[in-house]
């Protein structure tokens, strides 16, 4: 209990720095992620293959190497400059993106080829199809793979660490500076991430599970 | 009733043919049907007839031929076959009601995005329609709460609000319970009496007889017969159309 006492400040900024990484990258990866899934479905090929060529290109790239070339590469680049935090929430947005786009176009999948030929069938064009027809109730289906790649992003967030960013992954780091037992520190980072992911995401997990129950 | 022979095409195929990769599943399809006429579309399974009827929308593409519709040619894709489609009312076997809006919303979805109609008026409009197919007590509910025979008369109520030049059927009684077909063969039957162009896939001898201006009968991807329903009732002239005549009508 010492070492989370005594270094208080040192967790809270590190796990609001982790709350804004993990918000704000699930946020964009979301909003991605369903553009890319709805690219990966569309009647337009050159479409098809954007979607396709960005999966199999980012998800197959380490995270740790995106993360570098937004922290360390990028900046060589002569481009306007950005914060190691900004760069790991574009990093990390790129990369849980492409898990996503495939949770949610597995949950298209579900849907029945029915359901889109009727909203074509009243003369609604593609994009409004997806949209209004197809898309809410691929999210439904997929809300537990979902969450998944969200928790994932959660834990993902510490690699952002190892690139200058004070989140709960560097937590440890400071700790071993300042002379503090290691294992206790390592403990206490593990708990608080258990208890976010049981306190937080889970609840809305089995709320939105319940709320969007799937009536077929 | 009037004859619809002389009466300008709405609907018209020319030499239309489609493969799936070997199968030559519409072979040279020549087909016009006039305005206000209801045409049934019977054939043993695999003969093309669903297909057939899938293409006058595009929710099949066709390979060569040309299909018009009220005298435009079916476009391609995008906007102008959207706004096609909405002057192509289209009945499913499945219903396919949309799973996760309400009967009102299934109903209103269409007028309300397509037509740019207001909501208010959208809803008038789909619980007028609601009504005349008999479920107009059930608009708040979701489709699974509905029996088939219900579901399918909220399906021919949506197609309805878009006010279609045609309206297709694909075997729209294929899917229901015995005790329910009646009641959807009943809002079909009006709606051929109100002089609805109609294109109607079905196994039931009954509607054909009943509503249909005229029969033709596919097999293997072509139009072998084409009669009145008296007439191909009671006289087939070819041995395809006698053999599976005496099929469905002692099944039925």
């Amino acid at each position: 209990m010492n070492v989370l006492i005594d270094n208080s400040e040192l967790f809270l900024t590190g796990f609001k720095n982790t709350g804004i990484l993990f918000i704000i990258s699930a946020f964009f990866a979301l909003i991605l992620g369903t553009i890319v899934a709805g690219m990966r479905v569309s009647p337009a090929p050159a479409m098809r293959a954007a979607g396709t060529f960005y999966v199999n290109a980012v998800r197959n790239t380490p995270l740790t190497l995106i993360l570098a070339f937004f922290a360390l590469g990028y900046p060589q680049l002569g481009l306007p400059q950005i914060s190691f935090m900004n760069a790991a929430i574009v990093g990390l947005s790129l990369y849980t993106a492409t898990y996503v786009c495939e949770a949610i176009r597995s949950g298209i999948n579900t849907v029945s080829v029915g359901q889109s030929e009727a909203a074509r069938a009243i003369g609604l064009p593609f994009i409004p199809t997806l949209t209004l027809i197809v898309l809410p109730q691929a999210f439904r289906s997929v809300v537990p793979p979902l969450f998944s790649v969200f928790i994932a992003l959660l834990k993902n967030t510490t690699v952002a660490a190892g690139f200058s960013v004070l989140e709960a992954g560097a937590i440890r780091a400071y700790l071993s500076e300042r002379g503090e037992p290691l294992l206790p520190g390592l403990l206490w980072v593990a708990l608080i991430f258990i208890l976010l992911v049981l306190g937080i995401l889970s609840p809305l997990q089995r709320y939105l599970e319940k709320k969007w129950k799937v009536a077929r | 009733m009037t004859n619809p022979v002389h009466a300008p095409a709405l609907v018209e195929l020319k030499d239309v043919n489609k493969h799936y990769s070997t199968l030559h599943v519409l072979q040279n399809i020549n087909l016009q049907v006039a305005k206000g006429e209801v045409l049934v579309v019977l054939g043993p399974s695999g003969s093309g007839k669903s297909t057939l009827c899938r293409t006058i929308n595009r929710l099949e593409t066709i390979d060569t031929g040309s299909i018009t519709i009220d005298g435009k040619e079916l476009p391609k894709e995008g906007k102008a076959l959207a706004n096609l489609r909405a002057d192509v009312g289209m009945v499913f076997q499945s219903f396919n009601l949309f799973a996760h809006k309400t009967i009102l919303e299934n109903v209103t979805l269409g007028p309300i995005k397509v037509k740019g109609m207001s909501k208010a008026d959208a809803e008038k409009l789909a619980l007028s329609l609601l009504e005349r197919v008999g479920v107009g007590h059930q608009s708040a509910k979701l489709p699974a709460q509905l029996s088939g025979g219900q579901q399918q008369r909220v399906a021919i109520a949506r197609a309805l609000a878009m006010k279609p030049k045609v309206m297709l059927f694909d075997e729209p009684t294929s899917a229901l319970d015995p005790e329910m077909i009646n009641e959807v063969l009943d809002v079909m039957v009006e709606l051929a009496k109100e002089g609805m162009t109609m294109v109607v896939v079905t196994h039931e001898m009954g509607f054909a007889r009943k509503a249909a201006d005229r029969v033709i009968f596919m097999a293997d991807g072509q139009i072998v017969e084409e009669a009145s329903p008296e007439e191909f009732f009671t006289n087939p002239q070819t041995a395809r159309a006698k053999d599976f005549l005496s099929k469905i009508l002692t099944n039925g």
